[in-house]
């Protein structure tokens, strides 16, 4: 595998006539990539092209209120297990509409990621490393944008979906460079920049491009370099995502599919999501606020996944129906999971040593669950993994071989934890 | 005797195998009920010390009530009287001086977190649930009977109040109007008159000749939208009328900062029942918790339980606002219970210990705020 080398300070970083763009795209300029041709987006489209969905329950959502109750013990809390279209296989009764679904889903119930710091929790997860001095591994998103994206895509390929505010990610891609960072989208919506100001008519903005362009052409007869030209390229790339700009507006869905998958947040960011994908994007994370609940667990969970069951459910749906879901990986993850020892406010704490990952499509066996917990949830008693595993099983799943290298720097870096491999029971 | 807060101090304590999520005093006075986190209903005999435990509920308990004995008033109430000595012998005064007197028959009734609502013979501890009726779609938060002992009313997650016959458990209405978890019920003494208090806290008053909500109250500062965390909290976590009918107290959290925490403050909204005008009733002391429990005390005082980083229960009189008393507890307090004589309180522990405290004069123990 090439090496790839990105120098932080990238002239894609000051490309900013808009902010997500400027800084998006501009970093995917750095490295002069061709055309963005749609012909390639639409092969992908066409079931070529692998792609990955994470749900991230942020925060840690509870295992027991999720994939793996325990009704009736002391650390069951009051939550019901119900069954699932899976023989045999339960989950929490705040999943009904997820539960109908469990045969497009596998479960890894002896997940032990052994931290329960959420910065540091999050990190292992989304790199399936630990954090080591000296190196900073890339998150899977960047993983996925390098490996599976194409290098003519018109849209980002690595973007995040959560209640915070928009940005660019590029410290998520490490020694992969910005131009797999992630671009992230504050509640769901481009940054307003997008889209050109309403008091500047196309005729002007186009007057004002080719003023541009004039002046770059001259500078780059003298002093033409490749940052010029990766600066140069960044506008056009620019131009690109702003001709597709109705990829991010989930209205044009309709009152149909709004109503699906719930008129909140996170039904319109998962939705948003599925735009995305079907638009070509390799990576999508949408992130789901909050589970860290050390008060009121329960009441929190209801609320909470109130919240997440319905719209994942129809995304699932959506995905199946469209044929996508066998070439599209679904994670359902956090950070840890939650204590099975209910505490004095009615809460759970952060508990890493015995917890659930949920995944779905691409490459995993449907309805399959590997990794057993005790009978109170406090340990793994079968079949224990690690966020390697998980990290090596994500790869597999879309067809990639996590046991290649990166080269940055000239020096090999595995692209999974070498010390861990693949969970081979959820692969079909 | 005289009745006042500052004479309170612990009597006897009742351990649970579990945490504990409500307590209720039967109209008698001589049984604590106590629900625990392993779903039983337990009853604590406080004339003879007797444990028994009540199994049939499949979630958690929140809500307890009791249904008078038919034809007159409270079942056993001289019963109790009689056997006051030997509860003063078990609380370590004189010798016994009497073996406790038979119980008379009464019914409990009970709700839980998978919607179900139960009906006991509180007198026969280990003949299971006598009635039960599937009540709410998930959790059915609260339950209450009138004062004629005829009608139930039971409120839950699915946002629905609902009105049973207290007899044979037949549904007799569906009280429809709060849009979110409907978190406590109470009978107006006029027994014309329900109030019902949601998450968001709304108290609705409902005609229970038409099923009309006639009017919204606000207990909105028991409700917050935590916007860090995308959630609400808040709640009536407990409601009481008082003797008269002229106020309804609710309890809850106030002022959140950080709700998946339970960074907020205790507070009692007391609301004037004719003009609705809501009246604020917080602690003494600084207290980072939630008040779960509050009742009014026939000899004027509002008393209130809590917990958070502790347990307190708190006291105010005639017009206070801010209390003058504050009992340190044990443990966060999850429920608070008034004995009907309102001699003595009961706390349902989070450590699983029900904690009986007396408010009678006698020799005084420590009880200041728990650092």
């Amino acid at each position: 595998m090439n090496p790839a080398s990105y120098a932080c300070g990238s002239p894609a970083h000051a490309v900013s006539r808009r902010a997500f763009l400027g800084s998006a795209l501009g970093a995917a300029g750095v490295l002069g990539a061709g055309g963005f041709a749609s012909a390639a987006a639409n092969a992908r489209l066409a079931g070529a092209g692998k792609r990955v969905l994470v749900v991230f329950l942020h925060g840690g959502a509870s295992q027991l209120e999720t994939w793996d109750p325990k009704p009736g013990t002391d650390t069951g809390g009051p939550f019901r297990a119900i069954p699932t279209s899976v023989p045999g296989t339960y989950v929490g009764e705040l999943l009904p509409e997820t539960a109908k679904r469990m045969h497009r889903l596998a479960l890894v119930r002896g997940v032990n990621t052994a931290d329960d710091d959420h910065a540091r929790g999050a990190t292992i997860m989304l790199t399936g490393r630990r954090p080591e001095a000296g190196i900073e591994y890339p998150h899977l998103g960047a993983v996925a944008a390098r490996l599976l994206g194409s290098e003519s895509a018109e849209l980002p390929g690595h973007i995040a979906i959560h209640a915070g505010g928009s940005g660019f990610g590029k410290q998520d891609a490490a020694f992969l460079g910005p131009r797999y960072g992630s671009v992230a989208l504050g509640n769901g919506k481009p940054p307003p920049e997008l889209l050109r100001p309403a008091g500047l008519t196309e005729d002007a903005d186009r007057r004002r491009e080719d003023l541009r362009k004039k002046l770059n052409a001259r500078f780059a007869r003298s002093r033409r370099t490749a940052a010029t030209e990766a600066y140069a390229e960044s506008y056009d790339q620019a131009e690109r995502v702003f001709r597709r700009a109705g990829v991010f507006d989930v209205g044009q869905e309709g009152p149909k599919a709004a109503e699906r998958y719930g008129r909140h947040d996170f039904g319109r960011h998962l939705l948003l999501a599925r735009r995305l994908l079907e638009a070509g994007v390799t990576y999508v994370k949408v992130s789901h606020t909050n589970y860290d609940t050390h008060h009121e667990n329960f009441d929190f969970h209801i609320e909470q996944l109130g919240e997440f069951d319905r719209p994942f459910a129809a995304l699932l749906d959506d995905l199946a129906d469209r044929g996508m879901l066998e070439s599209t990986l679904v994670v359902v993850m956090s950070e840890f999971g939650r204590t099975p020892r209910i505490n004095h406010l009615y809460g759970r704490d952060h508990w890493s040593k015995a917890w659930s990952v949920a995944l779905g499509g691409c490459g995993i066996a449907p309805g399959a669950v590997v990794g057993k917990t005790n009978a109170t949830g406090t340990g793994v008693t079968d079949r224990e993994v690690n966020a390697g595993h998980l990290f090596h099983t994500y790869l597999r799943a879309v067809g990639l071989n996590p046991k290649k290298n990166f080269y940055p720097n000239d020096r090999p870096v595995a692209v999974a934890d070498p010390a861990a491999d693949a969970i081979g029971e959820i692969l079909v | 005797m005289a009745i006042d807060p500052v004479n309170a101090r612990p009597e006897r304590d009742f351990k649970s195998a579990r945490p504990l999520t409500a307590c209720r005093f039967d109209p008698t006075g001589r049984f604590l009920f106590a629900a625990a986190e392993d779903c039983s209903v337990q009853r604590f005999d406080l004339l003879t010390g007797d444990v028994a435990a009540f199994t049939g509920h499949r979630s958690w308990v929140r809500g307890i009530a009791f249904i008078p004995a038919p034809g007159g008033g409270p079942a056993g109430v001289a019963s109790f009287e009689r056997g006051r000595g030997a509860l003063a012998a078990l609380a370590g005064g004189p010798a016994r001086a009497a073996p406790p007197p038979p119980v008379r028959p009464f019914l409990v009734v009970s709700t839980d977190y998978h919607g179900r609502l139960l009906w006991w013979r509180g007198d026969l501890p280990d003949c299971g649930p006598v009635r039960a009726v599937d009540a709410h779609d998930g959790w059915a938060r609260a339950v209450a009977v009138n004062a004629a002992g005829t009608v139930i009313a039971t409120c839950g997650n699915d946002r629905l109040v609902k009105l049973w016959a207290a007899a044979d458990g037949a549904p007799l209405r569906t009280l429809d109007g709060h849009d979110c978890h409907v978190y406590n019920v109470a009978f107006h003494l006029a027994g014309t008159r329900l109030a019902s208090a949601d998450l968001k806290g709304v108290v609705k008053d409902w005609d229970l000749g038409t099923g009309r909500c006639e009017r919204d109250l606000d207990a909105k500062a028991l409700h917050k939208y935590d916007t860090g965390f995308s959630a609400d909290i808040g709640g009536a976590r407990s409601m009481a009328f008082d003797a008269r009918g002229a106020r309804l107290a609710c309890a809850g959290i106030t002022n959140v900062s950080n709700a998946f925490a339970g960074v907020g403050n205790p507070l009692v909204v007391v609301l004037d029942w004719k003009d609705g005008k809501p009246r604020q009733l917080k602690p003494k002391d600084a207290f980072q918790g939630t008040a779960w429990g509050v009742a009014f005390h026939p000899a004027g005082f509002v008393l209130a339980a809590g917990g958070g980083n502790g347990g307190q229960a708190w006291f105010w009189k005639g017009d206070e606002t801010v209390g003058s008393h504050t009992v340190g507890l044990p443990a966060s307090a999850r429920d608070l219970a008034l004995s009907p004589s309102g001699e003595r309180f009961a706390v349902a522990g989070a450590n699983g210990v029900a904690s009986v405290y007396s408010l009678l004069p006698g020799n005084p123990r420590p009880t200041g705020p728990k650092k």
